[in-house]
């Protein structure tokens, strides 16, 4: 069963019409490139998935139950997890503090609760060794690498039980070897049962990693095939419009 | 052997050694300390029994001040109406009195005004997004204006029924001839440190101050937490107030003037930085007992008064010259 299916979902602000009845469902486990131009309506439709929008028609569901957010805090609390292009990261703030920001473990009884720091260093280190990143948990995050950085708000997906993970632009401003990194992240995401849906302008990412790729034009979906049976001519062509269509 | 992964991860990568090194608050201490053994030996005067009294005791004002700023400069704002506030709630309480209430009467509606003050500011700055230099900068002018108008701009030095107990309560010395405004800055320093390092509270202060979009997008109450840290502000500056009234014995409108670039001082040598998501209450008290030291050495040394402004500025200046040092080498 789809872990989230959109059906006929379409947002307009006043009379510009940003997505367009679009549908689309994304099984666990599955790693779903989303790619378009700038203003095709990718992060329209993510911010409809992350409750910072509601969708003017259409409906959402999660595990055939209708999914309705009001705020992000309840994508949250549905498994929905979104790494934010610019990582959203405290740089004087430790790697463990940064993973449990807004929700801090505490110890105590009562309203007498204090930071639990020995349990958030250790499920964060712990985390970290999951990913297989060099992260440690007690560096503060502004002395860490780019890749680091992005283990870090990876790591933050982890903490509850995610169901789907949106990352937007994880690779549009780092190194060469640390795309690796995150692809790598990525493939481990996937291989817990996450559906990974990644937001990317940068094609060899998404064919290397991708197992399937939806192509948005103008606030339309004009493509949604597996990565297999598409290649990177054919979404550059879907991208720009010189492909009209493939369905 | 190649290193795994886990050692790579159990590894420290700051002894607890190289970080008290690497502070400033660590190296402000030392300059605390060299001070007065230089004076002790320098100066007859310096340690005696009734020197360090009162430097102790005048330390402490400006300190608790500077504990409440700490929250509001970790947050990345700044409070500059302290002084004013300062002002306004020994007015408050030294009026309520003299009016022929009691002192728990007096000292409620002194907090009260405070704490509504510093609402005021907090709301103005987190909900409609004024500046906060703005906003304080105003309050500053407002609060002692209100401080004039609550005394017809007369000093107050009768307390009423409860004069004798307000006295006692800021210029008596009840536990080990330890100053009475001295302890309750050292209780006020342990909760501040308490409240910075232990809770959810504390956690999120240094989180806004370090990102506050990305604290706002990871859930953080970003809103009711600045309100929160601008009444913390205003509250500090209305115990200092009402210890003030107490170890002085009257209050004029002038009391406090100023004192809010004091304040931010010692803040500042103490290591908190005024863009944000630094800051201790153990350096607050340090930076304020530098500035003291220094004040207290000018006059003891027979160095004219007027110089004072200058050393001052000078222990900013090379505070902050420190931490500017740490961070070129940093960025090589």
């Amino acid at each position: 069963m789809a872990v989230l299916e959109l059906t006929n979902i379409s947002k307009h602000f006043g009379a510009i019409q940003a997505v367009n009845d679009v549908s689309l469902s994304i099984e666990p486990g599955q790693v779903v490139g989303l790619m378009g131009d700038n203003g095709a309506g990718k992060s329209t439709l993510v911010k409809m998935i992350a409750g910072n929008f509601r969708p003017s028609h259409g409906t959402m569901q999660m595990d055939g139950k209708e999914l309705i957010l009001h705020k992000p805090v309840e994508a949250r609390q549905h498994g929905i997890e979104i790494v934010h292009q610019d990582l959203a990261l405290c740089n004087n703030l430790t790697a463990a503090a940064n993973v449990y920001l807004g929700r801090e473990l505490r110890r105590g009884v009562g309203p007498f609760r204090i930071l639990d720091y020995a349990a958030m260093y250790k499920r964060a280190g712990q985390i970290f060794a999951e990913l297989k990143s060099e992260t440690r948990p007690r560096d503060l995050v502004k002395q860490m690498s780019g890749g680091q950085r992005q283990a870090v708000a990876i790591a933050r997906t982890m903490l509850s039980q995610a169901k789907i993970v949106l990352m937007d632009e994880p690779t549009a401003a780092i190194s060469v070897r640390q795309v690796a990194e995150v692809l790598n992240l990525i493939r481990h995401l996937r291989d817990q049962g996450i559906a990974v849906v990644l937001i990317s302008h940068r094609m060899p990412d998404v064919f290397d990693v991708a197992d399937r790729v939806i192509v948005m034009r103008r606030g339309r979906k004009v493509a949604d095939k597996t990565i297999a049976s598409s290649s990177p001519e054919e979404v550059t062509g879907l991208i720009t419009g010189a492909i009209e269509q493939v369905l | 052997m190649a290193v795994t992964l886990d050692q790579t991860i159990a590894q420290k990568q700051h002894t607890l050694l190289s970080r008290i090194f690497a502070s400033q608050t660590f190296w402000v201490v030392i300059a605390v300390i060299l001070a007065c053994l230089f004076l002790s030996f320098a100066t007859d005067a310096f340690a005696t029994q009734k020197n360090l009294y009162n430097i102790t005791r005048n330390i402490t004002f400006v300190a608790i001040i500077a504990l409440g700023m700490t929250f509001v400069i970790i947050t990345g704002g700044i409070d500059l109406s302290v002084g004013s506030v300062l002002c306004l709630c020994s007015m408050v309480l030294a009026v309520t009195m003299h009016a022929g209430y009691s002192i728990e009467v007096g000292i409620a509606v002194s907090i009260a005004t405070a704490l509504i003050i510093g609402a005021f500011n907090g709301i103005l700055i987190a909900y409609l997004g004024f500046p906060p230099f703005v906003v304080t900068l105003g309050m500053l002018s407002i609060a002692r204006s209100l401080a004039m108008v609550a005394s017809n701009n007369t000093v107050v030095f009768q307390f009423g029924p409860d004069h004798d107990k307000l006295l006692a309560l800021g210029g008596g010395a009840w536990v080990f001839g330890i100053a009475n405004p001295v302890l309750y800055m050292i209780l006020l320093a342990l909760i501040t440190g308490f409240i910075l390092r232990w809770t959810k509270f504390g956690r999120h202060i240094f989180a806004i101050g370090g990102n506050e979009h990305a604290a706002t997008l990871t859930g953080v109450p970003v809103k009711q937490i600045k309100v929160a840290v601008y009444m913390i502000s205003a509250l500090a500056a209305g115990i200092a107030g009402i210890i003030q009234t107490g170890w002085l014995g009257a209050v004029t409108t002038n009391l406090g003037t100023g004192m809010e670039l004091q304040v931010i001082a010692a803040t500042v040598i103490g290591g908190a930085n005024l863009a944000g998501g630094v800051g201790t209450a153990f350096g607050a008290i340090v930076g304020a007992a530098l500035i003291e030291v220094i004040r207290n050495s000018l006059g003891l040394l027979g160095i004219n008064a007027f110089w004072q402004g200058v050393f001052i500025g000078g222990a900013i200046l090379l505070a902050v010259l420190f931490d500017r040092i740490r961070n070129f080498r940093r960025n090589d």
